[in-house]
C-alpha cells in the first residue's frame, strides 16, 4: 500500500448499499493538506452517505478509507481523533450551556486538561461564541446552534474537518463569516464541505467533486471553470437524458 | 476509562437538568416515606403488643426492611423505564448520537458511560431510601447486615432494570416506546415470578428467570452468590446486546 504523505483522506472505491438500493457507487474521495473540497450534487446523490462513511458513522459496503494514513475501519478511534464532523443537524444538547457543551466535547475528544481552556477559547472565538457561552443551547437561534456545531468540529484541532451544509439557516452576515472561517481553516486543515449553494462553492472551494446518483461525475479544480452552474446542470441533465434514452431503448 | 467517566458524569448531570429526575425522586421518596411510617406504626402498635412476654419476636429490622425494600422495588418497576427511556432514544430523535459516534470512542465506552450514569442514579435512590431505616438507629438496635443485604439486593435489581432499559432504549428512536417496552419487559419478569409460583403450574425455571425471586432472598438478609451471578449475567447480557446494536447501526445504517 502506497502511503501518500500529504493525503489527509484517501478513500478508494467506496460503495454503500441500503439493502438493494445503491446509495454510493464506487466513489473515490481524496483530500490533500490545505485543500477545501466541495461536495456537490442534487438531493439523494449520496453526499451525506459519503460523509457519514468518511466520519466512521456508517461502514462502507465496499472500499477502504484512510484518514491521515490511519485506516478508519481497522483503528476507528485513532482515525476519528483526526476528524471533526458537523452533520446536517448539529448534534447539540439543548439542555446544556454553550460552554458546558464544548467542555464536554473537549473531554470526549481527549483534549488534555491543561489545553482544554485554550482550545475552548480558540474555538469560541473563531465561531463568534464568546458572548453566548453561558446561554442554554436550546435558547439560541438556529444560526448560533450551527456555529456551536462548527465549534464542536474544530475544537480538538483535527487534521480533517467535514461539514455537511454548514451555512444552512444562517443570515447573510453569518454566512460571510462562516465562509471566511472555512477559508482560514482550510490553510491548516483539510476541509470537505457539502452544500447546495453553487456560489458558495466558488467562493470557498479549491476543488469540486460532483456526485449524481451515487457516482462521481466531475472532479476537478475550479481553475478554468467559468460557470460552475453550467457545468453542474450540464452534468446532471446529461445524465438524466442518458438514463431516459436507456429506458426507451429497453422499452423498444 | 476517562471517556466513560466523561459520558457518565455529563449524562448524570443532564438527568438533573430536567425536572424529571427531581420530580421522580421527590414523589417516590414521599410515597416510600409514607409507607415507612405506616410500617413503623403497625410494628409499634400491633406486633409489639402481641409479642409482649413471648420470646423470639421479630425485630424492627426484620419486620420493616423487607416490606420497605420490596415496596420500593415494585414502585421502581414503573419508574426505571422513565429514567432509562431517554438515554439512546432521545439522542436518536434529536440526532445528537452522532456526537458520540463520530468522537474517538468505542461503542463499549459509549454504552458503559451511559450505564454508569444510570448506576449513579440507582445508588442515589438506594442511598436515600436506606436513610429511612438508618434513622431508626438513633433510638434502637438495627440489624446492619440485613440492611446491607437489602440495599445491595435493591441496587442489583435496579441495575438489572437499568441494563434492560438501556438496551430497549437503543432499539428505538421514540423515548415513549422505549419506556413502554421496558415497562412491559419488567412486568413480564414479575409475571414470570407469579406464574412460577402459581398453584398447579409452578415452575422452577420461571422463578429462576424472574429478577424478583433473586431479589427476595437479599431482602430477607441472605447473601447468596448464585443470586449475585444471576444479576451479573443479566446486566452483562443486556450491555453486550446494546453494544452489538450500536455496532449494527454502523453496518446497517
Amino acid at each position: 500500500m502506497i502511503n501518500h504523505q500529504d493525503r489527509l483522506i484517501s478513500a478508494i472505491g467506496l460503495s454503500r448499499y441500503y439493502s438493494d438500493h445503491c446509495a454510493v457507487n464506487n466513489v473515490d474521495v481524496v483530500l490533500h493538506k490545505g485543500e477545501v473540497l466541495g461536495l456537490l450534487g442534487p438531493n439523494g446523490a449520496g453526499k451525506s452517505t459519503t460523509m457519514q462513511m468518511l466520519t466512521g458513522n456508517l461502514s462502507p459496503s465496499v472500499g477502504e478509507i484512510q484518514i491521515n494514513g490511519i485506516d478508519l475501519l481497522d483503528e476507528p478511534r485513532k482515525a476519528k481523533q483526526q476528524i471533526g464532523y458537523l452533520p446536517e443537524q448539529p448534534p447539540v444538547y439543548r439542555d446544556l450551556t454553550v460552554g458546558e457543551y464544548l467542555h464536554y466535547c473537549a473531554r470526549l475528544r481527549n483534549v488534555p486538561v491543561t489545553e482544554r481552556k485554550e482550545a475552548l477559547e480558540r474555538a469560541s472565538e473563531r465561531c463568534g461564541l464568546q458572548e453566548v457561552s453561558k446561554r442554554l443551547i436550546g435558547n439560541l437561534s438556529k444560526g448560533y446552534r450551527q456555529r456551536v456545531g462548527i465549534a464542536q468540529a474544530i475544537l480538538h484541532n483535527p487534521a480533517v474537518v467535514i461539514l455537511d451544509e454548514p451555512t444552512v439557516g444562517l443570515d447573510p452576515i453569518q454566512i460571510r463569516e462562516i465562509r471566511s472561517l472555512i477559508r482560514e481553516l482550510g490553510k491548516e486543515h483539510g476541509i470537505i464541505l457539502s452544500t447546495h449553494i453553487l456560489p458558495e462553492v466558488q467562493a470557498v472551494c479549491d476543488r469540486v467533486q460532483i456526485l449524481n446518483r451515487g457516482k462521481t461525475v466531475f472532479n476537478d479544480t475550479l481553475e478554468g471553470v467559468e460557470s460552475l452552474e453550467k457545468v453542474f446542470f450540464d452534468l446532471i441533465f446529461r445524465e438524466a437524458d442518458v438514463a431516459e434514452e436507456h429506458v426507451k431503448e429497453v422499452a423498444a | 476509562m476517562k471517556a466513560i467517566w466523561a459520558i457518565a458524569s455529563t449524562e448524570f448531570r443532564r438527568m438533573f437538568l430536567s425536572p424529571l429526575a427531581w420530580s421522580i425522586l421527590a414523589v417516590v421518596q414521599f410515597i416510600l416515606a409514607w409507607m415507612f411510617l405506616l410500617g413503623l406504626n403497625e410494628y409499634t402498635v400491633q406486633t409489639q403488643a402481641i409479642a409482649v412476654g413471648t420470646e423470639d419476636i421479630a425485630g424492627i429490622s426484620e419486620a420493616l426492611i423487607p416490606f420497605l425494600f420490596s415496596t420500593a422495588a415494585s414502585i421502581m418497576l414503573v419508574v426505571m423505564p422513565l429514567i432509562t427511556m431517554r438515554l439512546f432514544a432521545e439522542e436518536r430523535m434529536n440526532q445528537t448520537l452522532t456526537l458520540l459516534t463520530s468522537s474517538p470512542l468505542s461503542n463499549t465506552q459509549i454504552v458503559l458511560g451511559k450505564y454508569v450514569s444510570l448506576l449513579l442514579f440507582v445508588l442515589l435512590f438506594v442511598g436515600l431510601l436506606a436513610l429511612m431505616p438508618v434513622s431508626l438507629s438513633l433510638s434502637t438496635q438495627l440489624d446492619w447486615g440485613q440492611l446491607a443485604a437489602a440495599a445491595l439486593g435493591l441496587t442489583l435489581l435496579l441495575a438489572a432494570f437499568a441494563a434492560a432499559g438501556l438496551f430497549l432504549s437503543a432499539l428505538t428512536r421514540q423515548p415513549v416506546i422505549a419506556a413502554v417496552t421496558t415497562f412491559g419487559f419488567l412486568l413480564l419478569l414479575e409475571v414470570f415470578y407469579q406464574s412460577g409460583h402459581s398453584q398447579g403450574a409452578s415452575s422452577e425455571l420461571f422463578v429462576y428467570l424472574s429478577a424478583f425471586g433473586h431479589f427476595l432472598s437479599f431482602v430477607g438478609g441472605m447473601f447468596d452468590s448464585s443470586d449475585l451471578i444471576y444479576y451479573v449475567l443479566f446486566i452483562g447480557g443486556f450491555l453486550v446486546l446494546t453494544i452489538r446494536k450500536l455496532d449494527n447501526d454502523r453496518l446497517q445504517g
